[in-house]
This record gives structure tokens, sequence and C-alpha cells, in this order.
């Protein structure tokens, strides 16, 4: 197996709780608490879970976007959470991000010509003027917007169109990997297609590794290649696209999909509606993280928090969960079979 | 309208009505101001003094400090259009060439403070250090009315336009700090902010194409206020006779030096607070307008 | 008599660079106890739409026209004191964000409170304990202390619920939900869905829900209007709609929505574009509102207008080529 382009072991991002006139900290959100995982190339692993869970939080710390409290960032064989920053800088070639917002991700006081332009000239991608303006050309065309709009500001375009410079933009640095934050959730249902297909092409094109950050199911279910799903600051579990729907093997998971409104009226779904909400990272819940609405939560969830380990599946390897049901003789684990397509009402 | 003939089996909607008169666009610059009528009022206002205070000498007036002890507290007419002061001088003129005072110092105030704070502003927001100590020492400066400070800083100093500039501004330089800072801490989170440094921007690099362009709307409606507060200032000062030296002419001291004739010769007074008035609310005018044109969800802000 | 029949609806704003054709046209009506969806992407009209019934539209610079009658009334020639009779008694309305939805320094039974001191004249202690009902019955666990709590010590489910307690307290007939679910997660959505699910048949309200998901159409909606550029395009009851959509642009939002269970049969398949942009509203269109982007746009269908016909029982669609109901979908291209 090739070294992946990413990797990510036991990463925590704290963020101090500061108070008081001098500023003191007076706790911590826990808002990623020892997550680990890795891509290969050419691969997309999704991110998942509800706004709080620290999936975004896991991507702007790979971006290094912040210093991280514990763990290590490898971007193709190397460790960049402990770089500095000067040699940190031409790394960040590597790897690019594409935002949720398409209003706020682009500097509207900078034409497009200028903010494509940012990228190819700090990693000096281009020899002169004309490969520059050549260089900005082809990204206008990769992401099928007419070359003369490079002539144009943010706020003349419209917010698929403005996703897609922001696309450009991530593409300009040639990257091995770029992390969609959340990157079409802001649009209306059919832009949000445009850009998905636009996404998708990219990367079979340029062999591009994705990490795609949503809590939009049904378009990680069509965008990825793998799953990993976050429950707050953990992931609680991961595996290939296919076994995580067909036969998921975490309940938060399995509640997950089962809230998914699905557009089949009268459609008979196993529904499995979770109570209560999501504690909070200040003060994470001891043992499982998930037991306080969890509908099958025993004893042992309540003291001693489960492991992620691989776990018993019939559709393929790969697939772990962190969850102490497995731990039961199959006929009391009631996650032991593959209740996706009942969950999801598919035929 | 014209009839067209619909092919077998195609029902055509029925056209919907206009409801409200249809309105040409307004484009273009009149467009902009019959958009803005606040921006157009205190523009034309405020040209309308610098105007003034540029062509003073053509405008019919006498030399302002041309002593005429003869032609003391005479009422306003056709000779002396605004009167004459206790000391013989033509009040019209001396209101008209103290416009000159007046906005030099307002525009000064609002350039100096304005660049000022935004180094300071940009300083304090990006290093988390220097933060804590830089604003600290404006919340202090921020404890003194800036009127106060203002006269302290005079006091210490030799009465002429150039130290009430700088007196003036010094005592408006934190509450520029304070919103550049604002700004910048905001601008600051903005993912097109975090989209640069992926792309390996510097830092400075990413104060001066991203952050600094954006702080200058704000930024350009704070210094409208300033300007018109420093006139206020300014006023102040030469009225309590901190300011400008008596013998150049200015709003402050023509009023100061009516003061005592207050009630029996209002009009020396009356004509310098006009102008005054005026020029303070052009001022104001073309910032509420700017605010409302540059960004609409600032007006909330401010 | 349906309890709410809106014609032609017209809602224009007056802008800087020409008239906004919002809502322009648009006829529908709901039945007493029914919910009814409004569908459409956003700048569709479907909130404006929402709001006009309401009368909360400000005009100037908007103009409301048409007719919005509810049992009968219409609500357009009412005075303004008449229309706050109205609004929060005979018809309520739950908004997309709970949070800014909420007055922060009221306590959550104050606010329930209100409408019913306001509407049906209760005293003090009578409006305290319908808000204690109320919560119960929008499922708020230890109602009679979260009367007490202020909107911040809510989470947003919670939130979402007081909206839906203080839009049911005056037992309306009609309750308008623009978004109810959309800034909430999805476990969190699936809870006030439920809730709205078992409410529909314990209040007996009828619904107006406004939403661009058509999952959470299905989960509740019994009738479906679909709006485009300020129009209504399409009127089905949700199975004909989800099973057989006779406009092009359903057939295309339809398309663009990946499936979720899709990985399961293998069957890896690419979405459905709508291309283009949808037309400016400040512009008056010759011609179907859709023609830029519809895959089978023809002359007739940039120059004249398609009427809402009926092409099956109770489904209409406004285009010129869609299948009757005899008609295969072959011949609706060949046409």
């Amino acid at each position: 197996m090739s070294t992946p382009v990413l990797q990510v072991n036991d990463l925590k991002k704290h963020f101090p709780i500061r108070a008081g006139f001098f500023g003191g900290t007076t706790g911590y959100v826990y808002a990623v608490d020892g997550v680990s995982f890795d891509i290969a190339k050419g691969e997309t692993l999704s991110l998942v879970g509800e706004s709080g869970c620290g999936k975004s939080t896991v991507g702007k710390a790979v971006l290094r976007l912040f210093d991280i409290t514990d763990g290590q960032v490898i971007l193709d064989g190397q460790r960049i959470d402990d770089m500095p920053s000067g040699t940190l800088r031409p790394m960040r070639r590597r790897m690019q991000v594409v935002f949720q917002d398409p209003f706020s991700s682009l500097n509207p006081r900078m034409r497009v010509r200028d903010i494509l332009a940012e990228p190819i000239r700090n990693f000096g991608l281009a020899k002169d003027a004309a490969e520059l303006e050549a260089k900005v050309a082809g990204l206008m065309d990769k992401v099928r917007l007419p070359r003369d709009a490079v002539g144009r500001w943010p706020h003349e375009f419209s917010g698929g169109q403005r996703q897609r410079i922001g696309i450009a933009r991530a593409l300009a640095a040639e990257p091995d990997l770029i992390i969609c934050d959340e990157a079409v959730s802001a649009l209306d249902v059919s832009v949000k297609a445009q850009i998905v297909n636009l996404l998708q092409d990219l990367q079979r094109e340029l062999g591009l590794a994705l990490l795609f950050i949503s809590h939009d199911l049904a378009i990680v279910e069509h965008m990825t290649h793998r799953v990993a799903v976050m429950y707050l600051g953990k992931i609680v579990e991961v595996a290939p696209k296919r076994s995580l729907f067909a036969a998921p093997k975490h309940p938060y998971t399995e509640a997950l999909l089962s809230a998914v409104p699905v557009p089949e009226p009268g459609a008979a779904r196993e529904r499995i509606i979770l109570k209560g909400d999501v504690p909070s990272p200040i003060n994470p819940p001891k043992g499982c993280r998930f037991h306080t609405r969890c509908p099958y939560a025993f004893d042992r969830c309540r003291v001693e928090e489960p492991p992620l380990r691989p776990v018993a599946d019939a559709l393929g390897e790969g697939h772990v969960a962190a969850c102490h049901l497995h731990d039961l003789p199959a006929e009391q684990n009631p996650l032991a079979g593959s209740k996706g397509a009942a969950i999801l009402a598919h035929a | 309208m014209s009839t067209t003939v619909l092919p077998p089996g195609v029902a055509a909607a029925a056209p919907m009505p206009d409801i409200l008169p249809a309105v040409k666009p307004k484009t273009g610059f009149t467009g902009f101001l019959r958009r803005n009528p606040t921006i157009a009022i205190g523009g034309f206002l405020m040209l309308l003094m610098v105007f003034v205070a540029v062509f003073a000498p053509f405008l019919w007036t006498k030399d302002p400090t041309a002593l005429a002890p003869a032609l003391r507290t005479r009422e306003p007419s056709a000779e002396w259009w605004f009167g004459t002061d206790m000391l013989g001088r033509d009040v019209y003129s001396r209101v008209l060439y103290g416009t000159r005072v007046s906005l030099t110092v307002g525009f000064s105030v609002a350039i100096f403070a304005s660049l000022a704070g935004l180094t300071i502003g940009l300083i304090s927001g990006f290093i988390r250090i220097a933060d804590s100590i830089i604003m600290r020492v404006m919340d202090g400066m921020m404890s003194i009315p800036p009127i106060l400070l203002a006269i302290a800083l005079m006091a210490l100093t030799r009465g002429s336009v150039g130290n009430v500039i700088l007196a003036i501004t010094i005592a408006e330089i934190p509450r520029v700090s304070r919103l550049v800072r604002g700004v910048v801490l905001s601008l600051r989170e903005q993912p097109y902010v975090d989209a640069a440094v992926a792309a390996g921007t510097r830092t400075p690099v990413i104060i001066l194409r991203h952050i600094l362009p954006n702080t200058l709307a704000p930024l350009t409606v704070q210094a409208t206020y300033i300007c018109a507060s420093a006139m206020i200032t300014e006023a102040i000062l030469s009225f309590i006779g901190a300011g400008t030296p008596p013998i150049i002419p200015s709003w402050g001291n023509i009023m100061a030096e009516g003061r005592a004739l207050w009630q029996v010769k209002p009009y020396i007074v009356f004509f310098p607070a006009v102008f005054l008035s005026i020029t303070v609310l052009a001022v104001n005018l073309l910032g509420d307008g700017l605010r409302d044109a540059l960004d609409p969800r600032m007006a909330k802000r401010l | 008599m349906p309890l709410l029949e809106v014609e032609n609806l017209q809602t224009h704003f007056r802008t800087p660079d020409g008239v906004n054709r919002a809502v322009d046209g648009v006829s529908f009506h709901v039945n007493a106890g029914e919910t009814l969806a409004i569908v459409g992407e956003s700048g569709c009209g479907k909130s404006v739409t929402a709001m006009s019934i309401l009368r909360l539209i400000p005009e100037p610079p908007g103009k409301i026209a048409g007719a919005i009658r509810l049992n009968g009334k219409n609500l357009l020639e009412l005075s303004d004191r008449e229309m706050r009779q109205i609004r929060g008694n005979d018809v309520s309305m739950i908004f997309q964000e709970p949070m800014t939805s909420l007055n922060p320094v009221l306590t959550v039974g104050r606010q329930i409170g209100e409408t019913l001191r306001l509407h049906q004249g209760l005293s003090k202690q009578q409006a305290e304990e319908r808000a204690v009902e109320m919560l119960n019955l929008v499922g708020i666990p230890e109602a009679r202390r979260r009367v007490r709590e202020y909107p911040h010590q809510l989470s947003g489910g919670m939130r979402q619920r007081v909206m839906i307690a203080i839009a049911l307290a005056c037992n309306p007939k009609l309750l308008i939900a623009d978004e109810p679910t959309t800034a909430l997660d999805v476990t969190i959505q699936a809870q006030i869905l439920e809730l709205m699910r078992d409410l529909k048949h314990r209040v007996g309200a009828a619904i107006v829900l406004i939403t661009h998901d058509l999952g959470v159409v299905a989960e509740v909606a019994e009738r479906v209007v679909v709006m485009y550029a300020g129009r209504k395009v399409e009127e089905a009851a949700i199975g004909p709609l989800f099973r057989t959509p006779r406009h092009p642009y359903t057939q295309g939002l339809l398309g663009s929505m990946p499936k979720l269970g899709s990985s399961l049969d293998g069957t890896e398949t690419r979405l459905a574009e709508i291309p283009g942009l949808v037309p400016s509203l400040k512009k008056k269109l010759d011609g179907c509102v859709f023609a830029s982007r519809c895959p089978h746009t023809t002359d007739l269908c940039r120059t004249v207008a398609p009427a809402l016909e009926e092409k099956a029982p109770g489904h209409v669609a406004a285009c010129h080529y869609a299948a009757r109901e005899d008609l295969g979908a072959d011949e609706m291209v060949a046409a």
C-alpha cells in the first residue's frame, strides 16, 4: 500500500474558554478529542456529523489554520503539525480548501483574476505573466466559467458561480488534497447538483483526494468512497460507503440515517427518533459520549468509553465502530445485521 | 396588443398586470445621488464650504485682521454684511476666512487620526501580545473626555493650528483604533482570509491585500464623524482661548470675542455659529449617507 | 368552501433598479385540516407568498394585489386593526430562526401567554396554566419549570418547539410554517417533523409548509405547490407529484437530488443538472419562465406563457408539453 496523502493520528483540539478581567482560562471546549483517519490518493473520505461535532475543526486543524492541542497531521509523509511556518508554506500547496459560504469565501475587493492568481504567484507556479494568464484562463475552463469573466468582481456572480470560483482558486495551487468544508451545503438543489458533478469530474480528471466535510448524508453517499461519522469530537464509525449505508454498526449512524427525510411519500421506514439534544462539548458525558441519547445504552456504556475497532461486516473489510454492543452475542446485538435498507426505505 | 394565433390545444396564461408603476432604474451618478439624498445634500454643502474656504479672498471680503476702531460694532448692512466686531473688523470676512481653519483642522484630524488609528488597530488586531497592552492604554485614554485631553495637551504647547490638530488627533486616536481593531478581528475570521492562508499568502500580504481594503469602508464613515467632532472641538478650544491664536480668525475665536456683547450685538456670535452648525451638519449627513451606501448592515453596528 | 383561498396573488417590490415581481399571479387553496407544502428554491417567491398571506410585507416598497380569502373574507380588504385580530389568532406563523424569533428578555411562559391574553383575554394565571399545557403538547419535559425559563436557556430544537407552542396557543385554523426545520440538525429535524405529524392529528389546524427540501415535503405534506420565479408551475397531491412529476422543473428538481440508499444497489448515477440560472424577476418575461433552462424548450415556450392546465385529475402544471393523463412521457418530448 502506498503512503496515504493525508494521515491524522489522535488529533485533539481544545479551545480554552477565557473569562474575567485578566482573561484567565476557566475551562476547555473539547471540540476535537482524539480523531484518527487517513486518505489515499484520489480517494474521497467524508466526515459527517451534526453541528458542533467538530468536523469543521478537524478540517481547519488539518489545514493548520490554528495550532493543534495534540496529535499528528502527516501530509505526503511529512509531519506538518509542528512544522515552522516558513517550512510549512510551500507544503500548503498540496492541500487546498473550499468553504461553505460562497459569499464570504471570496474577498469582495479582488477581481476574479487576482483571486485565482494569488496561489499561482505564491507558489511560483508560473514563470511569467503570459503563463500566469494562461493558467488563470485554464482554471476558468476547468470550472466551466467563461474566460472573459476574470475581470469581474465576486458580487457580480451568483452563489453557484462563486462556488466555482472558490473551487478554481483551490485548483490553482495544483493540490493533491482538497478539503471541502460543507462546500455545497449553502447552495440551492439544482445548483448543488452542478457543483457536485463538477467536483466529481475534477476528482476523476486530476486524481484529487477529497476530505468532504458535510452534514448532508444523501450528498455524502453520492460523492464519497469512505465515510467517517463524528459525534461530540470523536469518530464513532468509519466504513466504506456501501457498508456504512447498508449496515451501520453504531447506533448514532443508524439514527442519523433514519432521520434524513427521503423524497418518497408514504415510504415505510424504520424510524429511530433520538431523544434530547447533543450534550455540550465543554462537559462531554463520561463513558461513551453517545450514551445519553442512545436507545440501546446499558450500564457499561455509562462508565467505559468504547474504543474504535474492527467489526464484523458481511459486505467487506475496513469497517470500524466504537460501540460496546459488538461485544454482546450476535442475537443480543441490535446492530448485528444489515438494517440499512429498512432504515432508508430502499427497495 | 398583437393577436397571435395559437396552435390548437395550446392555452396561454393570462398576462399579469403591473401593480406598481414602472420606474426608470436610477443608474449613473445622478441616480446614485437620487438614491442617496443625504450624500447629495451633505456633499453639496461640503463643496460649498470648501469653495468658500478656498476662494475667501475673492468673495467680496475685506482684510479680516484690519482694525478700524472708528467702525466698531456696526449692525449688518450693505457695507458690512455681517456687521463689524468690537475692534471694527468685518465679521463677514472673518467668518469666511474662519472656514479655512475649521476645514483644515477637521480634514487634517480626520486623516491623521485615521492613519494612526488604522496602524494601531491593525497591529493590535494581529499581534496578540501587543493587543492587550495597546488596548489597555487606549481604554485609559478613552476614560478622559477628548475635549479635556485636548485642553491638557494644548496647555503644554503654544497655540497654533498645527498644535490644535495634533492635540485633537491624539484625543481621537483611541476611538479609531478600537473600531479598526474590531473590524480586523472580524475580518480575520472570514473564510477568504483562511483561504488566503491556505494558499500560502504571507501575513504582511494578507494584511495589505485582504484586511486593509475591507477596513476602508467603515473607516471612511468613522473619519467623517471625526472630522465633524474635530471642528467642534477646535471651536471649543478657540472659544476658551486654548486653540488657534487670536490673530488667526476662527469661528471659535470670533464667538469668544463676541461673547461679551452677546446681549446687545448677538450677530457677532450668530453668524460663525450658523456656519459651524451648517458645516458639521454637512459632514454628518455625508457620513450617514456613506454609511448607508457603503454597507447597509453597518448602519446597525455604528 | 376552502379555508384559505389565494387568487392571482401578486407581490411586487419597488427597488432602485426596477420593479421586482417576486410573486406574480399565484393561486392555490388550503382546505381545513390539510397540509399544503409550497416548495421551490431561494428567490422563487415562496416566503414572500407566506408573508403576503399575513400581510407582513411592508408597503411601500412592496405592494400586494389579488385576493386572499380566509373563510371567504378577503384579508387584503381588512383594516390594519382587523388584520391584527387575525394574526396569531386565526392564522399564526412559525419562522426558520428559532433564535431570533423569540424575545430574549421574556420568559417562555410570558411569550406563549401574551397572545392568549391579547386575543382571548385570559388572566395572567389562566395564561400560565395554558402555557404549561402548550409546552406539554409540544413535548417539552418539565413544562412547569420551563415556562419560567428564558430562550437562551433552551437548545435550538427546544426553541423551535416553543415557537410551535406560541403559534398553536390560540388554536389557529391555519398555521404557516416558513422553513421550520431548515436551521436544525437532522436528528432534531426528525423530532420536530415527528411532532408536526403528531400535532396535525391532535390539533387539526391546516398547515401551509414553506420549504426547499423535498424530503421534508414527502414526510408531512398532503398536497404540494411547486413555485419557480414567482409563479406556480405545478400542483398535485404528493403521491402523483413525486411519482409522475409533470413540469420539467419539478422533474429536474427531483432528478438533481441524490437519493439516500443509492449505493445499496450499486447503481452509481450522475446527478441531473438544471443548467443555467433563475431569470431576473425585474424583467417582464414573455413565454414560459422556465424556458431558458428547460431541456424541451421550443419557440412556442419562448413566446407564449403556458396556462396552468389540469393534466390529470387534481394535477395541474404550467407547461405546453407536459404529459396529459393518457399520454406517455415519450410523446411529451415529441409533441
